[in-house]
């Protein structure tokens, strides 16, 4: 028995195992989807409704120049679906990379396939990456139903919301992996997540901010998709093509690295 | 590759150690397993046999030494190898949210076959473990002795020459260890390479052919069952019990009667003997009354308290 016979051709055949992690969530997804539809379809009803309609009555009366002189419904709807995608992505990428250890193993069981630990990361993130354009899918249907679109360009918002929350879950969940207690993911949520969704630009312009804050919103990464999901809907894109290459640039570096990163706190949270 | 005794050594392990910072679990260990034997890791918990199971299983790189599974190196073969290796968990890593079925299709997929075989293998080891009645079951209710053939039946969906199980009947109530117990012992007669480890004497003695005594990750003594218990141990047992009271005193008179060794445990004292029920007698005749006696034959676990100076089960 030479141990070449044994060889596989190194990475060669790193997508096609990433793939096998990625179906064992599929199989898991397909017992669980209806619960978890409604809440996808819920959602971004209840946030366009109250806010595009609710609040935004207040506001349009108000004048809406600061806003680009659209309506708040137009303006928000896509900060919406930014923001739908980041909660869809730290909620994927947090509770459920840490219960794949701790709770129903999937991980530990994975493991003892030919699947190496940056296959069931690789995995794991492919299905997140599916959760997001689901629910991207969905919101960006409920923005059509409420007329809050402006522009044929949305449909590029579609894929800048999903990069968006792809630079949210690929981190999270490089980090979430090395999680030894729970309750650190309520430090995210409360400290982390809270302040990107009032704070990007999301439910008003980020002019309206001082100055110190403002610079620090430029820095987050909500602040980008927004933005950038925002430029589409409303179809100002074509006038600041740079500014858009540098959101998509910005989003493009974080999940970038969040792959990468994962790749590395897997083996070494995994093989030790 | 071949060992000495002519058959086929398919893992090989020299010097091999395991340190977790400054902790060694597994101290320079030297082993050859051969292809359809069953070989035990027997020792207390923290004697090194879980993390000696995961480097062999490829999901734990040595620290230093030599490692071959199946003549590959573990650290640059993993996938390779860990596709011809199955693998039952010291606990249970089944997708309780999903049925019987669906548990061994995903794990079918893990290893690339094709969902056909899978069907086919999966019907035929469910078969195997007394499953098929519950292929569509949730896992969930199901009791630990299931789980447990069913995390068996899941590890043979890619018909793997080594099956490595880390103590696979613990936690089950004595019927279900038997089951378990028997289709091991199957699957053993089917040529598949068991390793294994237990802290239950009965469980190493029922289905190796070989074990090593492990203690503080290194190997005490190594041999067949028989072998050890006739190198380590006397042809019987008497244990006897004394009343709390009297035990230490006890304890010290019995040192006079000719025992090869005794052992005196917190609640009952074990004398080393030729031939038990003369003791025993002995014992009567110079007026000490134990509460309870038995004469038993010896067994592994007084072999690891011989050689490690504690119980297997503490």
């Amino acid at each position: 028995m030479a141990p070449a016979s044994l060889a596989l051709p190194p990475n060669a055949r790193s997508w096609s195992l990433s793939f096998r992690a990625f179906q064992c969530w599929l199989t898991v997804y397909r017992r669980i989807w209806r619960s978890s539809i409604w809440s996808s379809v819920l959602g971004p009803i209840c946030y366009i409704g109250a806010l595009g309609f609710g609040l935004g009555t207040l506001v349009d009366k108000h004048g809406t120049a600061s806003l680009g002189g659209v309506s708040y419904l137009a303006f928000v709807a896509p900060a919406i679906l930014a923001t739908g995608a980041m909660n869809t992505a730290v909620a994927e990428a947090s509770y459920p990379v840490f219960g794949s250890l701790k709770w129903n193993r999937i991980y530990i069981g994975a493991q003892a396939s030919p699947l190496r630990p940056a296959d069931i990361f690789r995995g794991h993130l492919m299905f997140m990456t599916m959760r997001l354009a689901m629910n991207c899918a969905i919101v960006m249907v409920v923005m059509w139903a409420f007329g809050a679109i402006r522009s044929a360009w949305v449909v590029l918002a579609y894929p800048a919301a999903v990069l968006t929350g792809l630079a949210f879950a690929a981190p999270v969940a490089a980090w979430a992996v090395t999680v030894k207690i729970e309750t650190s993911f309520n430090y995210i949520f409360r400290f982390v997540l809270i302040p990107l969704m009032l704070f990007s630009g999301t439910f008003f312009p980020i002019s309206q901010l001082p100055a110190g804050l403002r610079a620090l919103a430029y820095a987050t990464p909500l602040w980008h998709g927004v933005a950038l999901c925002r430029a589409f809907s409303l179809g100002t894109a074509p006038s600041d093509p740079i500014g858009m290459l540098g959101h998509v640039a910005y989003l493009s570096v974080l999940a970038a690295a969040g792959i990468w990163a994962g790749a590395r706190t897997y083996r070494r949270r995994l093989y030790v | 590759m071949l060992g000495s005794s002519g058959s086929e050594v398919l893992v090989r392990a020299r010097g091999l150690t395991k340190k977790f910072g400054s902790f060694t679990a597994v101290d320079g260990i030297d082993f050859d397993l051969y292809r359809g034997e069953a070989f035990g890791f027997l020792g207390p918990n923290g004697a090194g046999k879980s993390s000696t199971m995961r480097m062999i299983g490829c999901v734990s790189p040595p620290t230093s030494g030599e490692l071959a599974i199946l003549g590959a190196d573990p650290v640059r073969n993993g996938p390779a190898i860990r596709a011809r290796l199955g693998v039952v968990p010291q606990e249970d890593t089944l997708d309780v949210e999903l049925t019987v079925r669906e548990n061994l299709l995903v794990y079918g997929r893990y290893f690339g076959l094709p969902r056909r075989v899978i069907r086919e293998r999966t019907a035929a080891l469910l078969e195997f473990v007394q499953l098929a009645d519950r292929a569509n079951s949730k896992v969930d209710p199901l009791s630990g002795g299931l789980k447990r053939r069913l995390t068996i039946a899941r590890s043979l969906i890619n018909e793997p020459e080594i099956l490595i199980l880390d103590e696979p009947t613990t936690g089950l109530d004595p019927q279900a260890r038997h089951v378990v117990w028997d289709r091991l012992f199957r699957l053993k007669q089917r040529g598949v390479t068991l390793i294994l480890t237990t802290h239950y004497m009965d469980e190493a003695e029922q289905l190796c052919d070989r074990l090593v005594v492990m203690d503080h990750g290194r190997f005490a003594a190594e041999g067949s069952p028989r072998d050890l218990i006739a190198r380590y141990c006397s042809p019987e047992v008497l244990e006897v019990r004394f009343d709390p009271d009297v035990h230490d005193a006890a304890a010290d008179k019995l040192k006079d009667f000719s025992a090869e060794r005794i052992e005196v445990l917190a609640d009952r004292i074990l004398l080393y003997v030729a031939d038990g029920d003369a003791v025993l007698a002995a014992v009567r005749a110079n007026g000490l009354e134990p509460l309870t006696s038995l004469v038993r034959r010896g067994t592994l676990e007084d072999v690891f308290l011989r050689l490690t100076g504690r119980r297997l089960e503490d």
